[in-house]
């Protein structure tokens, strides 16, 4: 192998580091009408009246949309798979609000300055509702969120509206009372995560024209391209035929970008003024009104034997998605799905709850997507149990963790919304993840070293597991094309992101030509030009992406092998092809002059292949997470010294970026165990609304991040590759709060870990 | 009102809006690699240099930017430090969305020029005000200490 397990440099690197103007807002037209959002200030109300005589007579001002006049088809923002396991409950824009932030009314004028003041001039009369804030009260709350008549959701989804329910969710497998009598260690607790914001660098951002056959075309920061299209196409009530939908650089999405934001309103005031126009989120809106990571609620049991050997776990859940269901069902199975399988030895296992609306801005997909909410609590339960045994934590594991070549009857019952799929984990490191991890943080020694003193260090872990795209329901296609100089175009549905996925797939197909990967061009993504792909989530793309990408790569091989076969005038059997050359016992030709010959010369013809893919499995990648922590008993201050982080995601295809994707995975986990927190006010309007209050960890909160790729081979997957994009974010949470435990003896449940609940706790012990 | 501005070595007579912020009139120009991130002085994907030093273009207003030098990263393409700068980032993997980049490049080469043998923790305070979302921070410290090492 040359092309793969090389790291190489990002193809599109020098262009994003010397600041080309690739992005989305760096592209709109110059004459693009600005567009601005009015936003609810109230967190459920329903609009009596909007006045829009003043702002529509600012010069300037050249189209003001409300609920009046704009279509109103019933849909969801959340760009998954077709039929959606959302429910339809958003209209582009509705006469009830029901968070703060939530859209009224939207303007577009010559310029900002204009917008804004356009905005300041709408009068609106609202009818202030009940809101629902806390997500423990919210089903069978008096106040209906959602009382729209055509409120719709595909029959596995199960809402229940009336009692603002999203979606609701069982499982159970063998006698979960009996195992819980028979066990000899019961634990039992509560765990609560909260809401985390994605704060990717490039806001949300989107600008639209009309094309000169009358189509509507829409550029935009998004990772799903494909999908917004189908959303579009459902909300504005057009063929999906007559829309466009081009995606320039993303600047980070992690999930954020997983859904239509500004992307509708654009789109109508094109429609309506036939101008362009373009819209880019202030960073105050990225918080208010787009999505955060689901807060959710756990209620954990778990029984063993006195050896350790876990008999049971039952997991109640309760998420809040807040004003709308984006990914609710999703990431609640998830939450289930990417989680109890590592434990596959245990005779009964049950997992369900609801998922439930409040008036909070709508949760969404995020990196991690339900598997770290859960990760935290049943990875903190673990760590419960091992001390109740008086058994190491990393032994518990041991004992009954899944290994290489077993199964979980999990797989086949959780998928993500609907049913998941048999599979058998054909490569699973993660008993090499664990010992790794162990002994590069020295766990021998700083588990049990005795503690004392003011500043008490300790050692904690976790282990995790994701998956690899949604097997059955998540498609990936690539086209490639042989240009008249032997160098080919990738054409990719896939959607970089950031992570570096262009440079992955040229990669693939490189390996497969045999050519350098500096001769495949990518493009990502047009729904005009690129074929079909579901886009980036779910830790999809090297596996389902690249194995198209394979797929199409070895078709050219054999269109390549055809062409010379003609051109030799031989049959196909006589002719080799090795990436420089076609030849023949007898005879060769350059793949460059075969190209030139068949593009001017003789037998004329392009050379183009397609590949298209659908996972049969989602192959899991793992991980083993360990931390130690430095806790301060008079203050309650926490610092990470150390993390380390070993990994399982097969054969990386490039190991730097694959590398990478765990480390910034890493920091945002190590963001949602200690630093990052939405608060909102009484009236649930949030406080965090700004990169001031809102805390990501900065580069002096980063310490020493350790990460090391174990290799194995995943034979489903491209050159052996599973995913990577999702599995470093998973294990922070728990291995914090735990290394917290072993060093000073409180356990925290809720999330994030600050200095005032350690100290409190430690107060209280 | 006008204000004389010279950018990346070219002078230029520019006619601005009292209220208006140097990011947005940079971009205006055509400096996209001038990026808008938090609108509050946080994320420094909007750092300029100006006269050699870098600030925050969301918080300066463009009016107090008259006749002073402002570069931006595309006043540096030929700049033997900044291929060196950009080159070790892109070998660590570390440009992903790349949105940070232009920024925190801007903020290396002017620490470059304004510490004498900086430690690693040095060199974290001073690039604290560029937050990255994707690589964690370690693989860009991994290329900056790698570019200082090799300088050195």
């Amino acid at each position: 192998m040359k092309e793969v397990k090389s790291s190489i440099k990002k193809v599109d690197g020098y262009g994003l580091v010397s600041g080309k103007p690739v992005y989305t807002d760096d592209l709109a037209p110059k004459n693009s009408l600005v567009v601005k959002i009015l936003r609810s200030p109230h967190a459920f109300a329903k609009i009596k009246n909007i006045d829009t005589t003043k702002a529509e007579q600012l010069d300037g001002v050249e189209c003001i949309l409300t609920y009046k006049n704009v279509p109103r088809n019933i849909f969801t923002r959340a760009g998954q798979g077709y039929p959606e396991p959302s429910p339809y409950d958003k209209y582009i824009l509705d006469e009830y609000v029901r968070y703060v932030g939530d859209e009224v009314a939207v303007v577009a004028a010559r310029d900002e300055y204009t917008a804004e003041k356009a905005l300041e001039l709408l009068e609106v009369e609202y009818e202030i509702l009940e809101p629902v804030l806390d997500f423990e009260k919210s089903k069978g709350s008096k106040s209906i969120i959602h009382p729209e008549k055509d409120y719709q959701s595909e029959s596995f989804v199960s809402s229940d509206p009336k009692n603002n329910i999203a979606a609701t969710y069982e499982m159970s497998i063998g006698d979960i009372e009996k195992e819980i009598e028979n066990s000899d260690v019961v634990v039992k607790d509560r765990f609560y995560t909260q809401a985390q914001a994605h704060v990717m660098m490039e806001p949300h951002a989107a600008y639209s024209y009309m094309d000169m056959q009358g189509r509507l075309v829409v550029v935009t920061s998004t990772q799903v391209p494909f999908h917004v299209r189908r959303i579009l196409a459902r909300a504005l009530g057009l063929p999906i035929k007559k829309i466009r939908v081009i995606k320039p650089r993303v600047g980070g999405g992690f999930g954020g970008k997983q859904a239509i934001h500004g992307e509708p309103y654009v789109a109508l005031v094109t429609l309506k003024t036939g101008k362009p126009a373009k819209v880019y989120y202030t960073r105050k809106e990225v918080f208010e009104s787009t999505y955060t990571r689901h807060p959710m609620r756990f209620d954990v049991t778990i029984g063993a034997d006195k050896d350790g050997r876990i008999k049971v776990i039952d997991v109640r859940g309760l998420s809040d998605t807040g004003a709308y269901g984006e990914h609710a069902l999703t990431t609640f199975m998830v939450a289930g799905s990417k989680v109890l399988p590592m434990y596959n030895k245990v005779k009964a296992v049950r997992f369900g709850g609801d998922v439930v609306y409040t008036n909070h801005p709508p949760a969404g997909a995020f990196r991690g997507y339900g598997a770290i909410q859960a990760n935290f609590a049943i990875e903190s339960a673990m760590d419960m149990l091992a001390y109740k045994l008086n058994m190491d934590p990393v032994k518990l594991r041991e004992i009954n963790m899944i290994r290489e070549n077993e199964t979980s009857p999990i797989f086949k019952i959780m998928g993500e919304g609907r049913e998941g799929v048999d599979m058998i984990v054909r490569s699973c490191k993660l008993d090499e993840c664990v010992e790794k991890g162990a002994k590069k943080i020295d766990w021998e020694n700083k588990f049990k070293t005795k503690k004392e003193g003011k500043k008490v260090k300790g050692v904690g872990m976790a282990i995790a597991m994701q998956g690899s795209g949604i097997a059955k329901i998540d498609m990936g296609a690539a086209t490639l094309k042989l240009n008249e100089d032997g160098s080919f175009n990738l054409l990719i549905g896939a959607t970089d992101i950031g992570t570096g996925s262009d440079t992955i797939l040229s990669q693939i197909a490189a390996e497969v030509l045999n050519v350098p990967t500096e001769n495949i061009i990518p493009y990502s993504s047009d729904t005009d030009v690129t074929p079909f792909d579901v886009g980036a989530y779910a830790s999809s793309t090297t596996y389902v992406s690249g194995n198209a990408v394979r797929k199409a790569a070895e078709k050219m091989k054999e269109e390549i092998i055809k062409a010379g076969a003609e051109y030799f005038e031989v049959p196909v059997e006589e002719v080799e092809f090795d990436g420089k050359e076609i030849k023949t016992k007898d005879n060769k030709i350059t793949l460059q002059k075969l190209a030139e010959i068949l593009y001017y010369n003789e037998n004329q013809k392009q050379l183009s292949a397609t590949g298209s893919y659908v996972g049969e499995e989602s192959p899991p990648p793992f991980m083993a997470g360990y931390a130690e922590v430095e806790v301060d008993i008079e203050t309650g201050k926490i610092d990470l010294l150390n993390y380390v982080a070993v990994v399982d995601c097969g054969t990386p295809i490039n190991p730097n970026l694959a590398k990478v994707q765990v480390e910034g995975g890493l920091a945002q986990g190590i963001g949602m165990a200690m630093y990052e927190e939405v608060k909102y006010d009484k009236n649930g309007r949030l406080l965090t609304n700004n990169l001031l209050n809102y805390k990501i960890p900065s580069r002096v909160d980063i310490k020493n991040l350790e990460v090391e790729l174990v290799d194995s081979y995943e034979p489903t997957g491209p050159f052996g590759a599973k995913s990577v994009g999702e599995i470093g974010i998973d294990t922070p949470p728990a291995a914090i709060a735990n290394a917290i435990y072993n060093a000073v003896g409180v356990r925290i449940k809720d999330l994030p870990i600050t200095p005032e609940k350690v100290l409190k706790a430690l107060k209280n012990k | 009102m006008k204000i004389a501005l010279t950018i990346n070595n070219v002078k230029k007579e520019v006619e601005i809006s009292p209220s208006e912020f140097l990011l947005d009139v940079l971009r205006r120009l055509d400096y996209m690699s001038v990026k808008k991130g938090c609108d509050t002085g946080t994320c420094g994907v909007c750092t300029v240099l100006m006269d050699g030093k870098p600030v925050l273009s969301c918080s300066v207003l463009a009016a107090s930017a008259d006749g002073h030098e402002i570069t931006t990263i595309e006043g540096l393409s030929e700049d033997p430090e900044f291929k060196a700068i950009s080159n070790a980032l892109l070998e660590e993997g570390a440009d992903q969305c790349g949105f940070c980049s232009p920024g925190l490049i801007l903020n290396v080469y002017a620490m470059k020029k304004e510490l004498k043998n900086p430690s690693e923790e040095d060199m974290k305070k001073y690039l604290v005000g560029n937050l990255c979302r994707c690589t964690g921070y370690v693989p860009q410290m991994r290329a900056i200490k790698k570019y200082f090492e090799v300088k050195a």
